[in-house]
C-alpha cells in the first residue's frame, strides 16, 4: 500500500494536534481542534472506514466543536488565557517512557493492511458473506450495527439520554 | 535496532498513534486549566479510535459496502467492518460523555468563577 496520499494527512494530523496543545488562548486551541477531527476524518476515509468518516465529520468535528464554544460562551475572556506552569518530573519522565515501551511492542503488530492479520481472518469474513443474505443491506457495517448488534445500538441510545438528562440537571437555571 | 526501526517505519499509523496519545495524555496530566484537560482527553480518546480503525485496513480493499449483482463475496477485497460498527459506537458516546463533562465544567465555573484547577482549589477552602 502507498503512503503518498496518507502521509500529509498523518502529518496534519499531528500538527493539528500540537497546534491544539501549545496555543495559549481556549477559543482558538478549541478550533484547531474542529480541524484536527476533520483530518482524522480524512484518515479514516482514506482507510475505506467510510461511515466512521462520516460520524467523525458530524458528531467529532461539529458537535464536540459546537459544545466546547457554547462553553465557552459562558466564560469571562480573562478566564480563557492559559496559565503555563513548568511540568512535574514524572510526566516529563514518564510518558517518553511509555512511548519507548509502545513503540517496542510494534513489531508483535500485525503488518499495516494485511489481508491475512487476526482481525481480518476470525470473524469479520463470516459478516462479509453472510449479510447480503441474512439483512438484505449492501452496507455491512449498517447491517452489523442495525441487525446483529441491534440490542447494543438500543443500550447507546440509553447512554445518549441519561447524557442528556445529566447535562439538563447540571444547566438548570435553578441548580445550587 | 535496525529491525525495530524498519518495522516503525512500515506502520506510519501506529507512530502517529502513539504521538497523540502521548500528547493527549501529557495535556491531561501537565495542565491546569480543566477544558484543556478536556482537550487533552478528546485527543487520547480518538487516538485510540484511530488505532482500531487501523487494525480493519487491507491491502487492495475497497469500502465496505457490497457491490450489487456479485454472487459470491470475496472477503479479502472488503474492508474488516467490524472495527468500523465497534468504533462508531464508541465516538458517539464519547461525544455524549464529553457533553456531560462540559456540562461539569461549566457549573464549576459557575460556582467557583475560575477553570483554573489550583484556584478552583483554594476557593473550595
Amino acid at each position: 500500500m502507498t503512503y503518498s496520499f496518507e502521509l500529509p494527512l498523518l502529518i496534519l494530523l499531528i500538527l493539528t494536534a500540537g497546534g491544539a496543545m501549545f496555543v495559549k488562548d481556549l477559543l482558538s486551541a478549541v478550533l484547531i481542534l474542529g480541524s484536527y477531527s476533520f483530518f482524522l476524518a480524512l484518515v479514516w476515509a482514506w482507510l475505506g472506514a467510510v461511515d466512521v468518516a462520516f460520524v467523525e465529520a458530524v458528531v467529532g468535528s461539529g458537535l464536540a466543536t459546537v459544545f466546547f464554544v457554547l462553553t465557552l460562551f459562558g466564560i469571562e475572556p480573562r478566564d480563557t488565557l492559559i496559565r503555563r506552569t513548568p511540568p512535574p518530573i514524572a510526566a516529563v519522565v514518564g510518558l517518553p517512557l511509555l512511548g519507548l515501551l509502545l513503540l517496542y511492542a510494534a513489531n508483535d503488530l500485525p503488518a499495516f493492511g494485511d489481508p491475512a492479520s487476526p482481525a481480518s481472518t476470525y470473524v469479520s469474513p463470516f459478516y462479509l458473506e453472510n449479510s447480503l443474505a441474512d439483512t438484505q443491506t449492501p452496507n455491512v457495517v449498517t447491517a452489523v450495527l442495525m441487525d446483529y448488534r441491534a440490542f447494543d445500538t438500543l443500550m447507546e441510545t440509553v447512554v445518549i439520554y441519561t447524557a442528556g438528562m445529566a447535562c439538563w440537571l447540571l444547566l438548570r437555571r435553578d441548580a445550587r | 535496532m535496525f529491525e525495530l526501526v524498519q518495522g516503525w517505519l512500515q506502520r506510519p499509523n501506529f507512530i502517529a498513534f502513539v504521538i497523540l496519545f502521548l500528547w493527549g495524555l501529557y495535556i491531561t496530566v501537565t495542565h491546569h486549566n480543566l477544558l484543556k484537560k478536556l482537550i487533552g482527553l478528546y485527543l487520547v480518546q480518538t487516538s485510540v479510535i484511530f488505532f482500531l480503525v487501523t487494525t480493519g485496513a487491507k491491502d487492495g480493499a475497497t469500502v465496505p459496502i457490497l457491490i450489487p449483482g456479485e454472487t459470491v463475496v470475496q472477503p479479502e477485497t472488503y474492508v474488516n467492518p467490524l472495527p468500523h460498527v465497534l468504533t462508531l459506537t464508541a465516538i458517539v458516546v464519547q461525544v455524549a460523555t464529553l457533553g456531560v463533562s462540559l456540562a461539569l465544567v461549566a457549573g464549576i465555573y459557575k460556582k467557583y468563577g475560575s477553570l483554573d484547577e489550583d484556584e478552583v482549589l483554594k476557593r473550595l477552602e
